[in-house]
């Protein structure tokens, strides 16, 4: 079970990550759980979800965008953002484009490959709960978001950049 | 030059402290060997053949006194007692210890210096003309603008994990100094119809394997909306850029496989976005940075000052560096000195702790305590007054570093090679001081021309083959080094990539294949035509058929 943290301290984790999903059986067998599910799952089996599962939350794979959801995001209390690799940057600009452009407000989630060391430049991209991984060690990973007191860029975190703080 | 305040200090001091920690993470074994890589290598350190190698940044090419003392400390203390200066206009420590980079780091942060992001899939150092501020045919300094990218793109989180590294150069004059086509974005300095200066940037240029010229997304870019304009390429190229195979990570390659059209259309639908957002630059800022690039207290001079005038009479060998290595200023009576480290016998661009020390005295004594670095891996005094110029040849001199080569076929480009470096096909170094020794005559130099010969020891060209008139790469052939020879690149405004002559060479045999093409270039040239015309008018075919029509 990955480690959570949630608003820069440890957190218990009351979603359940479907890795794979191939029909919604796997969902009526544990009712009312609350799942977060792949994408492409929850666009085929929209209807299906609503009715067995408690609440639910979706995963994307960091070649799928955000944009593939349209505005039913906003029903979503938590988007899930997976690294399959921790060099894989693809879901930073994901998660920005969650925050920025579609105002997301819900929870993103990173998942997967969540290293201490890429904890600060996730947090800046609009990341606020992180799933890291089995083998990292949580409180070496609260003190990664104080890694850096500022940046230089306008992010998700520090909404206007140096420059006009200065 | 740029002043660091608090925030960069910090900033600076919290990315040493960060570096340290992970480094000794590293050493006790709590972060693995593939988890610390992109770590390290965005701190500027590679694991080479004999040692690490610590590629310390230069923010375009720009160097204060104080900081090149701290470099020939570093070189001193941490190294064999010399640097290398790269194509990038960053230089390399080739023999520092794991152990003691973090403290390295730390020294350099005393002069504001790092080796943030010389690294890695993320972006580089932002690399300009080395006549920034003071060429004469500069529309405007394009230094304020390198520092503001330098800012946007240092610890930028979205973009520490690219598909691949990321080149940026600006260039503000009319002849491209920087090599502006061949980066993964192109910036240059223009004017608009209404006569403000804004950004004209191209993407998808790049050396390395499959080397591509920049094509034109914006044809113009308001002051403003710089950093904007970047992070919408930069965030399509995150997105879209090809993570699946190695070679085709480079923003080029995306380029090429979506098509011009369809990239500026993302583009452009991404800046839509985010134009008019917090990152849009203000009055404010464009003003401060400018602030530091300020002309010097320069004095009010005649050019062509009697005693250069005398000097030049009576003096040679001072007139011969004159010629090559001094061009006009912008101020009246003053001059752009370029000292090339091209000494035969000595790898190009390198220079000892020594020379370093010595340089940034002369840089104070003759030229505003500044220093730049080229491209080409020579070294600038931007700002020495014209009567001060047969004083300061005398200097250079007894440092061996008045070498009147510039621009000739001995000022090579050359990466450090098989040498050195662990991702090399073929040494490279050695090829060059083949080659200069075989041209070592200089009226025979002079009667050739300008011409470059750009070295690289394998496909990543980091000695810039690709755009030299003359462009020599290393391959590897069952084991043995061979080296495959091409002709026809430039840099400059009339970019061009060069085009292979046919089969590679073994190492013996290169001085005499230069040779050769010098001998087509001689017998085919007309009037003042130099080696690139000539090539131009007369193609591939003359020197193939002299060079290997003699070898059959």
């Amino acid at each position: 079970m990955p480690k959570l943290i949630k608003n820069g301290a440890l957190e218990s984790d009351h979603w359940t990550i479907l890795k794979e999903a191939t029909g919604p059986e796997v969902l009526q067998a544990t009712l009312n759980k609350n799942f977060v599910v792949p994408l492409k799952f929850w666009k085929t089996y929209n209807q299906e979800i609503t009715e067995y599962s408690g609440e639910t939350a979706i995963w994307l794979e960091s070649d799928e965008t955000v944009q593939d959801i349209g505005s039913e995001l906003h029903n979503f209390a938590l988007i899930a953002l997976n690294f399959p690799s921790f060099t894989d940057g693809r879901s930073y600009s994901n998660a920005r484009e969650l925050r920025e452009h579609f105002q997301y407000k819900g929870e993103i989630r990173a998942i997967g490959e969540v290293l201490r060391d890429q904890l600060f430049y996730m947090s800046r991209c609009g990341f606020d709960a992180f799933a890291i991984r089995h083998d990292q060690n949580p409180e070496a990973c609260l003190k990664a978001f104080s890694d850096f007191s500022t940046g230089y860029q306008a992010t998700i975190a520090e909404p206007e950049p140096l420059f006009r703080r200065r | 030059m740029y002043q660091y305040n608090q925030y960069d200090h910090k900033m600076l001091a919290e990315r040493v402290a960060q570096f340290r920690d992970q480094t000794s993470r590293y050493i006790d074994g709590k972060l693995n060997e593939a988890e610390f890589l992109p770590l390290r290598l965005q701190n500027g350190l590679y694991v080479q053949r004999l040692a690490p190698m610590l590629r310390i940044a230069i923010p375009y090419g720009l160097l204060s006194s104080r900081q090149l003392r701290k470099l020939a400390f570093i070189a001193r203390h941490y190294d064999k007692g010399y640097g290398h200066f790269t194509t990038r206009q960053n230089i390399q420590f080739n023999w520092p210890e794991l152990k003691d980079a973090p403290d390295i780091l730390a020294h350099l942060a005393e002069v504001e210096m790092h080796a943030i992001q010389t690294s890695g899939n993320c972006i580089r150092n932002t690399t300009t003309d080395q006549f920034a501020g003071v060429a004469i045919d500069e529309l405007e300094d394009s230094r304020p603008y390198c520092e503001i990218i330098r800012q946007w793109s240092t610890f930028h989180p979205e973009f520490a994990y690219l598909p691949r590294k990321f080149k940026i150069a600006v260039c503000g004059t009319v002849v491209d100094q920087a090599a502006t086509q061949v980066h993964d974005i192109g910036v240059y300095l223009v004017r608009s119809h209404s006569h403000k200066v804004g950004f004209r940037i191209l993407a998808g240029g790049g050396l390395g394997r499959t080397p591509m010229i920049g094509q034109e997304v914006f044809d113009f870019v308001e002051q403003k909306h710089l950093l904007t304009a970047l992070e919408a390429i930069l965030r399509v190229y995150n997105r879209q850029g090809r993570r699946d195979n190695k070679y085709k990570a480079r923003i080029k390659i995306l380029v090429k496989e979506t098509g011009i059209e369809k990239f500026r259309k993302d583009v452009l639908e991404e800046w839509q976005r985010i134009k008019e957002g917090a990152q849009t630059l203000t009055d404010e800022e464009i003003q401060r940075c400018k602030s530091f690039f300020t002309e010097p207290s320069y004095l009010e001079r005649q050019d062509s000052p009697n005693e250069l005038i005398q000097a030049l009479k009576s003096e040679p060998l001072f007139l011969k560096w004159y010629e090559r290595n001094v061009r006009p200023h912008k101020q009246s009576g003053y001059a752009i000195v370029t000292v090339a480290l091209k000494e035969t016998g000595t790898a190009p661009g390198d220079i000892t702790d020594t020379q370093l020390d010595y340089i940034a005295d002369l840089s104070d004594e003759y030229s505003f305590g500044e220093i730049r670095v080229s491209h080409r891996q020579n070294v600038v005094l931007a700002d020495v007054e014209q009567a001060q110029l047969y004083n300061l040849w005398q200097r250079l001199q007894r440092q061996s570093l008045a070498n009147d080569n510039l621009g000739l076929l001995t000022d090579i480009i050359c990466c450090p090679g098989g040498d050195f470096c662990a991702l090399a096909n073929a040494k490279s170094i050695p090829i060059a001081e083949a080659i200069q020794r075989r041209f070592d005559d200089h009226s025979e130099l002079l009667d050739i021309n300008e011409i470059t010969i750009n070295i690289s020891g394998c496909m990543n060209a980091c000695g810039h083959h690709h755009v030299g008139n003359i462009g020599i790469l290393g391959v590897d052939k069952k084991g043995a080094e061979f080296y495959q020879i091409s002709l026809g690149g430039s840099s400059q405004n009339d970019a061009s990539l060069t085009k292979v002559l046919g089969p590679a060479f073994a190492e013996e045999e290169i001085p005499s294949v230069i040779e050769k093409i010098i001998d087509v270039y001689k017998n085919n040239r007309v009037e003042h035509e130099v080696f690139l015309d000539t090539y131009r008018r007369i193609g591939l075919e003359p020197f193939k058929d002299k060079i290997y029509a003699q070898a059959d």
